[in-house]
This record gives C-alpha cells, sequence and structure tokens, in this order.
C-alpha cells in the first residue's frame, strides 16, 4: 500500500496529466484543515466554508504551478491563509490596518493561572461538552496572530516549521505567539476545568 | 541550576513539545517533582492541549464536505483544466 505522501505527488502528475477527477481525492485529507485554517482568520463559518471552497478551487487552477518542494497540505495552507486575510481585508474595510502588520510585541500578561488546589483531572471529565465549548470560545477570542498559531500548531498539528512557513514569519516567531496562545487559554480555562474536576467535596460529604 | 517558577512556566510550552534542552529538561523535572503550582500548570496546559485536538471541539459545519466536492466537481465539469496553466 502507497502511503500519502508518495501516492500524492502521483495523484498530482495525473491529475495534472487530465484525470482531472482525482482532484477530489488530493483534496479530500486536507479539508478539515483548510476549512479550520479559514476559520482562525475569519472568525465566521459561512465566510470560511465561503473561503475554503475558494481555496480549493484556486488550488486546482494552480496545481501546475506545485512544484513539489513543500507538502502539498502546506501549500494548501498558504493559500487557504491569503484567501483568509483578503476575505478580513474586505470586510474591514480599506484604511485599516491589516492583519500582517500585527507583531507579538505588543503588551500582555502572557503567564498562566497559578493554581493550588489542582488535582489532575481524569481524562473522562474532558468527555464534557461544556468545557470543549469553552475552549472553543476562547480560541476564537485570542487575539488573531496567536490564534492563528494555535490552529496550525495544536488542532491541525503542523510542525514549527510548516507553521512558520504558512504565516510567512520565522520559527522563532511562531514558538513565541503559541505559547503566549496556551498561557492565555490556560488562564481562561482553569476555572472551568476546575469546576470539572472531582469536587472536592462530594456526595459522601467527604473533603479532600 | 535552580529553576524559580517564573522561569519554569516560560518554557512550559516547549517542555511540553519535548524542545528544550536535555539541561533544560532536568531542571524542569526536578523543579516539577517539589512545585505543586508548576504541576498544577503543566497539567492543565496538557489537558487544554488534548481537548484542542480532539476532532469534536472543533467541528466542520453539517454539509461541509459535500457542498465542497459539489463545488468542485462544477469548476472540474466547466473549466477546459488547461485554461489557466501557462
Amino acid at each position: 500500500m502507497q502511503t500519502i505522501e508518495t501516492n500524492e505527488a502521483g495523484l498530482i502528475a495525473r491529475i495534472l496529466a487530465g484525470e482531472k477527477d482525482l482532484f477530489h481525492e488530493l483534496i479530500r485529507p486536507c479539508e478539515r484543515m483548510v476549512y479550520l485554517t479559514l476559520f482562525a482568520i475569519v472568525k465566521n463559518e459561512a465566510e470560511a466554508e465561503d473561503g475554503a471552497q475558494e481555496t480549493v478551487i484556486s488550488a486546482y487552477r494552480h496545481l501546475a504551478s506545485f512544484r513539489g518542494e513543500a507538502k502539498f497540505s502546506t501549500w494548501l495552507t498558504s493559500i487557504a491563509i491569503n484567501e483568509g486575510r483578503k476575505r478580513l481585508r474586505k470586510a474591514k474595510g480599506a484604511g485599516e490596518e491589516s492583519i500582517e502588520e500585527q507583531t507579538e510585541g505588543h503588551e500582555g500578561d502572557f503567564t498562566p493561572a497559578p493554581l493550588t488546589d489542582w488535582r489532575e483531572i481524569p481524562l473522562e471529565a474532558l468527555e464534557r461538552k461544556e468545557l470543549r465549548e469553552a475552549l472553543r470560545v476562547a480560541v476564537a477570542e485570542l487575539p488573531d496572530i496567536y490564534r492563528q498559531v494555535f490552529i496550525l500548531r495544536d488542532v491541525e498539528e503542523l510542525n514549527i516549521e510548516e507553521t512558520a512557513q504558512a504565516l510567512g514569519i520565522n520559527p522563532g516567531a511562531v514558538k513565541v505567539r503559541l505559547h503566549r496562545a496556551r498561557m492565555m487559554l490556560q488562564k481562561r480555562l482553569v476555572p472551568v476545568l476546575k469546576t470539572t474536576a472531582p469536587a472536592r467535596r462530594g456526595f459522601f460529604g467527604r473533603a479532600l | 541550576m535552580k529553576l524559580n517558577c517564573k522561569h519554569v512556566w516560560e518554557h512550559i510550552s516547549e517542555f511540553i513539545d519535548g524542545s528544550v534542552d536535555a539541561k533544560l529538561r532536568e531542571d524542569i523535572e526536578r523543579h516539577l517533582e517539589h512545585c505543586e503550582i508548576c504541576s498544577a500548570i503543566l497539567d492543565s496546559t496538557r489537558n487544554i492541549l488534548v481537548l484542542t485536538a480532539d476532532d469534536r471541539t472543533f467541528e466542520l459545519p453539517v454539509g461541509y464536505s459535500e457542498r465542497l466536492h459539489e463545488r468542485l466537481a462544477k469548476e472540474l465539469e466547466g473549466s477546459g483544466q488547461d485554461s489557466e496553466k501557462k
């Protein structure tokens, strides 16, 4: 059986040679990633879906210019990022500062929330829906530059290099932004996580 | 070197990713053995990352894939595939 990687180059060659329909297969493993990348930037479901469709069409139209130096998924991610930024600029109107100009230099508190009465919460507790909802909201509320790095790294699981390449920033900036994003989320979510942890005063009235 | 908590916090993200060097890793691990606060921060951050990687946390809109492939099919049909190639 072929791995996805070797299969990928083969698929692309065949598509370019005229087997257009294979593009469906090429895109399938990446479609979740494309949507989430768009969503990380435009923060709106309908816009993200529209943008995802545009991204895929654009990738198809420009497939011949894909040189295979990066992974196909990384290339596709950069197209998605450009599409997202384009939409954001359009939405914000001309004249406003573009998101590319933001840097991680601005003031902020990136220390985690210290907690003293924490015991590791059981994995079953992570099954709770409210936690996932709280996380979604917290991620959506991260400043743009942090959210984008966080989504690419921790949701889509690109590595540092790939994330840097996709966003056009250096790996050092990826690390700094990722760290800050995680600390901001930790701070935001600790209260929610704690309520999910085993109650200190349980049904049987036992304290600690 | 003896690390204080603030030092540990600065490296927690890289520690989780396994990208700190061996010496620092050892120092952090030693610190964690006796520091409940930092251990709790580490645990809670890890839990958040577990939750983040869960496919159910960031879901796709219902019907997303179908609509995407439908649109793509139209494009594939309509285009002479070579029209935009140079």
